[in-house]
């Protein structure tokens, strides 16, 4: 479709929330850039970037006023869409039995404003294991319905990034609505807008957008094919599924374990990991119970619990069903891989362990027990 | 059939984790419906016979009566749940294992042969078998209210032992120590307060004690330590509080003072 122009993002705040969206971009809030409800374009984090480290995770200003040079942030768009507490239905008792009640109706639609190509693809992998199958996640599947994706394409990777070797950007893939490419000039900041979708077209229809200069549109694609070569991280993708499956017996799960506290963190800022736990809740009365749903992760001891014991009751065990999910076996689940390369499991990490750094460790060994 | 009984005990504590039943004031009622405090001394001075459908036991074991005492309680209770940090991993009176009790009490007290005590406080598993064990310091509310709705209606409690990593995540709370480098105990430390420090931008005491996802095993305070960027000293201290011996290994009898990196070097 056809690529238009915009000077500044109010205009198209204004529409999204004309189109009835509630409006969930970047922001700041607690020394980081979180996503959350926008109550205006104006929080946007003009001026702000990050600094990314293993463990470390630092704003920074920079001398522009960018809204978008940031790269990923604490959390994904995953508890928007796969919401860490869903209540599935409650039930009262009656005098003869009792009486379920389906869970409240999901809110109104979400405009998600400013999602990375590397969190698109995410989306897309979480559509695939949450709706794609014989069972449909009813509240991610009426979120998602309802969701209009403003894509984001990245001029500024950070230093934990490797989408390029994931496949995944810097250049956002099929999937959104809209796709933004910011430009920063002297005082304005300028956006080329590819449109995606029909709904995409009609949200800039009623902004009246111009279409994009040639140059303009030049300019923004070199600098996101110029971003693909400063990513701050690598991981070939070439064998990897092999590499887990082959290396399940190597003495690095015992070294990593040794540093893993079994805290989850990784599990719950992945944008893709989806695994959840389902809980009964009665009242003091007796009278009223719940079922909900909540966020769970193979780092959880009780994940692995089934009568007996647990199966996976050594850090060791479950860290390797972390890795080896992600880059392994999801493939033979769900026909892709289950990373995205945004980095988040490295920087969101407390002690800094580094899937890249693992997965090189890996090779390494099994290159030399090949060898030898 | 009457209602269930409860009784509710008190061993080395503070009241602190008795007192949250009190302050359960929205749900009294509704929990007085369906159960009689039969024992409670801090709510009334009237003390049943027992025996008792449920005893809520707080605090640890550090004098030779309360050896007598627990086995009494064991025997009167058919439900035996232990609340909180001292009754559950000994308290912050714990820090005397790890010191000479008798050096204490010398210092102390102007007659320390009155002085009738264990060198050790110890939890209350260490000495009767224990059904159900709620930890905190002190013990949080909601829970409290969830492991006895679970008892009156039979089901298992949801009291999940991951870290307190996991509700930071799901409430969504930037992490105070990527994203500030504030240390915190989080990572290896049981869920159940709600991460209220990070919610207020501070690091985790660890209150509740040593997550068990070790599954037996100590709690990886190696691996953490180095990132809490601390001095060997607050490293050290900050392991030493309501849960230190869950938290730190015993290394007999030695001053704290002049005690060495915790376990870093082993
Ligand atoms: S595994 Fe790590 S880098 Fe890959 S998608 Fe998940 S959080 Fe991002
Ligand atoms: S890595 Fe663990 S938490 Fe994530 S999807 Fe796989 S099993 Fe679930
Ligand atoms: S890899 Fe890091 S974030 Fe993941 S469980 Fe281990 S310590 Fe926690
Ligand atoms: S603030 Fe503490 S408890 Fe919360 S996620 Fe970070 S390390 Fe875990």
């Amino acid at each position: 479709m056809n690529t238009l122009e915009l000077t500044g993002l109010g205009p198209l705040y204004d529409a999204l929330r004309r189109a009835g969206y509630t409006v969930i971009g970047p922001t700041v809030r607690d020394d980081a850039i979180v996503l959350a409800e926008l109550d205006s374009i104006d929080h946007l984090p003009y001026g702000w970037g990050v600094r990314l480290a293993p463990g470390g995770y630092r704003l920074r200003r920079r001398d522009d006023g960018a809204a978008f040079a940031h790269a990923a942030g604490p959390q994904s768009w995953k508890p928007f869409l796969h919401r860490p507490r869903v209540k599935v239905w409650e039930a009262d008792r009656t005098d003869d039995g009792f009486e379920v009640k389906d869970a409240a109706p999901e809110p109104g639609r979400l405009a998600l404003l400013g999602v990375r190509p590397c969190d698109l693809r995410a989306i897309a992998i979480q559509d695939r294991v949450l709706t794609g199958g014989r069972h449909v996640d009813p509240s991610y599947a009426a979120r998602r319905d309802g969701a209009f994706i403003v894509a984001v394409n990245c001029t500024e990777p950070g230093e934990t990034c490797f989408c390029v070797s994931m496949g995944t950007g810097p250049q956002a893939g099929p999937g959104y609505d809209l796709s933004l490419t910011e430009l920063t000039g002297e005082d304005s900041l300028r956006y080329v807008v590819d449109v995606g979708t029909e709904a995409g077209a009609r949200v800039m229809g009623d902004i009246q957008a111009g279409p994009a200069e040639p140059a303009v549109v030049d300019r923004a694609r070199a600098e996101v094919t110029a971003a693909a070569d400063r990513m701050g991280r690598e991981m070939p993708a070439l064998g990897l599924r092999d590499l887990m499956a082959g290396s399940l017996e190597a003495e690095r799960w015992d070294e990593v374990a040794e540093r893993c506290l079994s805290c989850g963190n990784c599990t719950m800022v992945c944008p893709t990991c989806f695994c959840t736990r389902v809980t009964d809740t009665t009242d003091l009365t007796g009278d009223h119970a719940e079922r909900w749903q909540l966020w769970d992760s193979c780092f959880d001891l009780d994940y692995s619990h089934l009568h007996g014991g647990d199966v996976r009751s050594s850090p060791k065990s479950r860290y390797r069903q972390w890795l080896t999910h992600k880059l392994g076996t999801w493939h033979d689940q769900f026909g892709s891989s289950g990373c995205v390369g945004c980095g988040r499991c490295i920087v969101w990490c407390p002690v800094g362990i580094d899937l890249t750094v693992e997965v090189a460790a890996l090779r390494a060994e099994t290159a030399q027990d090949g060898a030898g | 059939m009457g209602r269930p009984t409860l009784a509710v005990w008190k061993f080395a504590s503070c009241d602190g984790c008795q007192l949250t039943l009190l302050d359960c004031e929205d749900e009294l009622l509704a929990l007085t419906g369906r159960i009689e405090i039969a024992h409670f001394l801090e709510a009334t001075s009237a003390a049943g016979e027992g025996p008792y459908d449920v005893s809520l036991v707080e605090g640890s074991i550090t004098t030779p009566a309360d050896l007598e005492r627990i086995r009494h309680v064991r025997a009167v209770s058919r439900k035996l749940i232990t609340i909180g940090a001292c009754a559950t991993a000994g308290g912050v009176q714990a820090l005397r294992n790890f010191g000479d009790v008798e050096e204490f009490a010398s210092v102390v007290y102007a007659r320390p042969d009155y002085i009738a005590t264990l060198d050790r406080s110890t939890p209350i598993s260490a000495h009767v078998p224990v059904d159900f064990e709620l930890r905190g310091c002190p013990i949080d509310r909601r829970q409290l209210l969830e492991v006895l709705t679970a008892h009156l209606t039979g089901r298992r409690p949801d009291v999940p032992g991951h870290s307190v990593c996991f509700e930071c995540k799901s409430r969504g709370n930037v992490c105070v120590m990527v994203a500030r480098g504030t240390p915190c105990l989080g990572p290896i430390t049981h869920a159940g307060c709600g991460a209220i420090c990070p919610a207020y931008g501070r690091g985790c005491y660890g209150c509740f004690g040593p997550s068990p996802n070790w599954s037996g095993a100590r709690p990886n305070t190696r691996g953490l330590l180095p990132w809490l960027d601390m001095t060997e000293d607050e490293t050290h201290r900050v392991l030493a509080t309501f849960n230190v011996s869950a938290f730190r290994e015993e290394q007999g009898p030695e001053p704290l003072a002049e005690e060495a990196s915790d376990d870093a070097s082993q």
